[in-house]
């Protein structure tokens, strides 16, 4: 393992992390609900009276974010290297995958570990895992 | 309503800042054996940091702060679901290097990639939808 201290940047990701971790305190407390991205989305596919509204509030704040930041400061560089027929066949791993293990990096990375669920705490670690072994594979073995 | 907008906003917001909207800096993260980037790290400490203290007082009440119903997941059984699914997630995220809440924010800055992204990733959601409601779930 090489240390890639070209790009290593601790300080934006921990304030941005704070940044996520507010948000996800603040749903909790004040909505009293889980600030899963996938499970928020997935909910929407399923639509229960009354608990929708604010699916597609939070939603609609996660898009236009980007337009908000891009007020003060102009947006850092996002490299997708990835082509469409890949980008096409992860959507459908990630929408899959996120539904049938009921969480994604957010529902159960962030908040269910600071729960200290169990199912979390092993969903993450095994998405962590796959997403490892994948980036090795593509990377330094294929 | 406007609570959640705020939230998202601020999760969003988060996500940019952090450098998760950037899936080249996210599979630099995950590229363990090459030239690595632990910097996302920071990413769930500082997110855990916080959450540990807000989830662990959500959990001592009944109530939302605002005396609403507190929704907590309630299940803590590890089956076979969560285990196929998150396999199947880290596949996604290890080949493109977007998770659900980055892709949508890479759609909010007009991406094609991204839009591409999530289209594929609510199909993938529909396909869950027919299988369960098949199963009669």
């Amino acid at each position: 393992m090489v240390i890639d201290s070209l790009n290593f940047t601790p300080w934006s990701p921990l304030l941005g992390g704070v940044l996520i971790g507010t948000a996800a305190a603040l749903l909790i407390l004040l909505n009293g609900r889980i600030a899963g991205i996938s499970g928020v989305i997935g909910g929407l596919l399923r639509p229960v009276q009354g608990d929708i509204l604010w699916r597609v509030t939070f939603v609609a704040g996660l898009i236009l974010a980007p337009l908000v930041y891009g007020v003060f400061y102009a947006w850092p560089h996002a490299r997708i290297d990835a082509d469409y027929g890949v980008l096409i066949a992860a959507g459908l791993l990630v929408g899959v995958g996120t539904r049938y293990g009921s969480g994604c990096t957010s529902g159960h990375g962030v908040c269910g570990i600071s729960r200290l669920s169990p199912r979390s705490i092993a969903a993450t670690a095994i998405f962590m895992a796959t997403g490892f072994v994948g980036v090795y594979l593509i990377r330094h073995v294929l | 309503m406007i609570i959640s907008f705020l939230c998202g906003l601020l999760f969003g917001l988060g996500l940019i800042v952090s450098g998760m909207a950037n899936p080249a800096k996210v599979l630099g993260f995950l590229d363990l054996a090459g030239n690595w980037d632990p910097s996302l790290i920071f990413v769930m400490g500082g997110a855990i940091a916080v959450g540990f203290l807000a989830f662990s007082y959500a959990g001592r009440r009944k109530t939302t702060l605002l005396g609403t119903e507190m929704k907590l997941p309630t299940s803590v059984k590890i089956d076979r679901r969560l285990v196929f699914g998150s396999i199947l997630f880290g596949a996604g995220w290890g080949i493109a290097g977007f998770c659900p809440g980055p892709a949508l924010v890479g759609l909010g800055m007009g991406l094609p990639k991204a839009i591409v992204f999530v289209l594929a990733m609510l199909a993938g959601m529909g396909i869950f939808e027919l299988l369960e409601r098949r199963r009669g779930g």
